[in-house]
């Protein structure tokens, strides 16, 4: 696994490096905008791999909140299948159809909705106990990092093409900034908590938070959208060059944000095994430090 | 069931004797808002038919910002003589009291809202010009999205190292939409421009999702350890 891991920083490097050359070189200049669009290959990577990691830290909350009983983690597979299942008829149903915004396919919905089971039990699986706790923090402090670079490289594009840095009360603009808001409020509450408490406060926080993500796009239903339709699944027409160039950025990006969520995660893990370290040094007492196998004195800290 | 409604009324009765006879979360709230209110009237001074656009805004913030103050009062009390400790290892329901607490507020910032309103309306020379009965469904559906979220994340931040400052920082992000709802549907109303009962509706779906979650998570988080 060691030897995995500057393998892939050299893949990465190598990978962004050539996104860069075929955003900035390969992919055409766009008839309307003309270069300014090449924004979009670090922009809309950045939002996918955000969402990606903040819908990660809800069901590493989730799950780490179902832990504390049997019932409730009973209940909360049942659920998962359940979401699962029905996510997956229901945007077909000719009802559920009408619901679905224009452009968008129902069979890019279902297989969203389907995601949900799917990473849950994986991050179940994969993440055992303490371990899921932090995989949420990891992926919130990695997510909120690319979503402040989403939210830097929006107003930046805005600006030549729209003539406004900033549309207030514009659908996705509003509630990616909520989402921001909401997520550097779970940071503060991690570093501001009690050890010991932190883990559930947060957890219960996240929830909190995905729940309000739907309401702040329901509260501003009424207002026009600036933005462009998303292009997966949406009713974007694009270029496939461009597309082509757009997904093999997003792939350099997804493999960097992976690098960098590994490389946070053990390095919480290290120092919860140090902070566990401590208090088993404080409880078996400074006289006897030798006896017990420590990775670090407490002076190196 | 009966012991479910036993321990909320005693302990909403508790504390609405406790500020019948002390008065401090009404009082500051009430001087705080004032304050907010003078503050307002300087900053701005706008013609009647602009102060129908903007004192939606300036309305909600003042009393967001009242709320706070009483909210943070909600669970500090109970930390004096280990309070909350006794009711953490009682086996009364911890939702029973998280009940309590949040009617108590809704009472608490409901007064102060209706003594609040006639001093907007003197200083900004108000006059509705929609339906101004959909003002009290939006005023009581509003304070309770408030309320409810604030009593939570209270209750939440009291585990924190300088709680004081944390309960803004949880609660303001997750209010937004709420927030938004009221203060559109307060401006929808004042200005009669469009109808406020989608705002009335998202509102009320916010405070259906909202007192379930809390409800939900209120035993974790009391237990927490």
């Amino acid at each position: 696994m060691k030897r995995l891991f500057p393998i892939l920083s050299i893949l990465t490097v190598i990978l962004l490096a050539y996104a860069l050359y075929l955003a900035l070189v390969v992919a055409p200049t766009d008839a309307l905008q003309g270069d300014v669009y090449r924004i979009i290959y670090y922009h809309v990577p950045s939002a996918w791999t955000a969402f990606l990691l903040f819908f990660i830290n809800f069901v590493a909350s989730v799950r780490f909140l179902a832990r504390s009983k049997p019932s409730t983690e009973r209940a909360a597979k049942w659920i998962a299948i359940a979401i699962g299942v029905i996510g997956f008829i229901a945007p077909f149903l000719p009802p559920v159809r009408k619901l679905i915004p224009a452009g968008m396919e129902p069979s890019a919905v279902a297989t969203t909705i389907v995601l949900i089971p799917v990473l849950y039990f994986l991050v179940g699986k994969w993440f055992p106990g303490d371990r899921l706790d932090v995989l949420a923090i990891t992926s919130a402090e990695v997510g909120v990092v690319f979503c402040t670079v989403v939210l830097i490289t929006g107003p930046l594009w805005a600006r030549p093409v729209w003539g406004i840095w900033w549309a207030p009360g514009d659908i996705r603009l509003t509630s990616t900034l909520v989402m921001w808001l909401i997520y550097v409020s779970y940071l503060v509450l991690r570093r501001f908590s009690a050890s010991a408490q932190t883990q559930m406060l947060a957890a219960a926080l996240a929830v909190f938070g995905a729940l309000d993500v739907p309401l702040v796009y329901l509260s501003i239903w009424f207002f026009r959208t600036q933005h462009p339709q998303p292009v997966i699944g949406g009713g974007g027409s694009m270029d496939p060059r461009m597309l082509h160039v757009l997904l093999f950025s997003w792939m350099a990006f997804l493999l960097f944000g992976f690098l960098v969520c590994w490389s946070r995660f053990r390095l919480e893990l290290l120092k919860r095994e140090v902070e566990q370290a401590h208090a088993m040094e404080s409880l078996v007492g400074a006289g006897a430090p030798a006896q017990t196998s420590l990775p670090l004195s407490r002076n190196t800290r | 069931m009966t012991s479910f409604w036993a321990v909320l009324s005693a302990t909403l009765v508790k504390d609405i004797r406790l500020e019948w006879r002390s008065k401090d979360a009404l009082n500051s709230m009430l001087f705080f808002s004032l304050l907010v209110v003078v503050i307002f009237v300087f900053s701005f001074d706008p013609l009647a038919e602009e102060s129908r656009h903007i004192v939606g805004g300036l309305v909600w913030v003042a009393f967001l910002f009242a709320a706070v103050v009483a909210l943070n009062q909600t669970w500090a009390r109970e930390l004096r003589n280990q309070v909350l400790d006794a009711y953490r290892v009682s086996p009364a329901p911890s939702n029973a009291l998280f009940l309590a607490k949040s009617v108590g507020n809704f009472l608490f910032v409901s007064i102060l809202e209706a003594l609040m309103t006639p001093l907007f309306v003197v200083f900004y020379n108000l006059r509705v010009l929609g339906p101004g009965w959909q003002l009290i469904p939006i005023a009581l559906l509003g304070t309770w999205a408030l309320v409810v979220n604030g009593t939570f994340f209270a209750a939440m931040s009291l585990r924190t190292r300088n709680r004081e400052i944390m309960l803004p920082l949880l609660l303001f992000p997750i209010s937004i939409p709420a927030l938004l709802g009221m203060v559109a549907g307060t401006t929808a109303v004042l200005t009669g421009e469009n109808s406020a009962h989608f705002y009335i509706v998202l509102l009320l779906t916010y405070d259906v999702v909202f007192t379930t979650a809390s409800l939900g998570l209120f035993g974790t988080i009391l237990h927490a350890e």
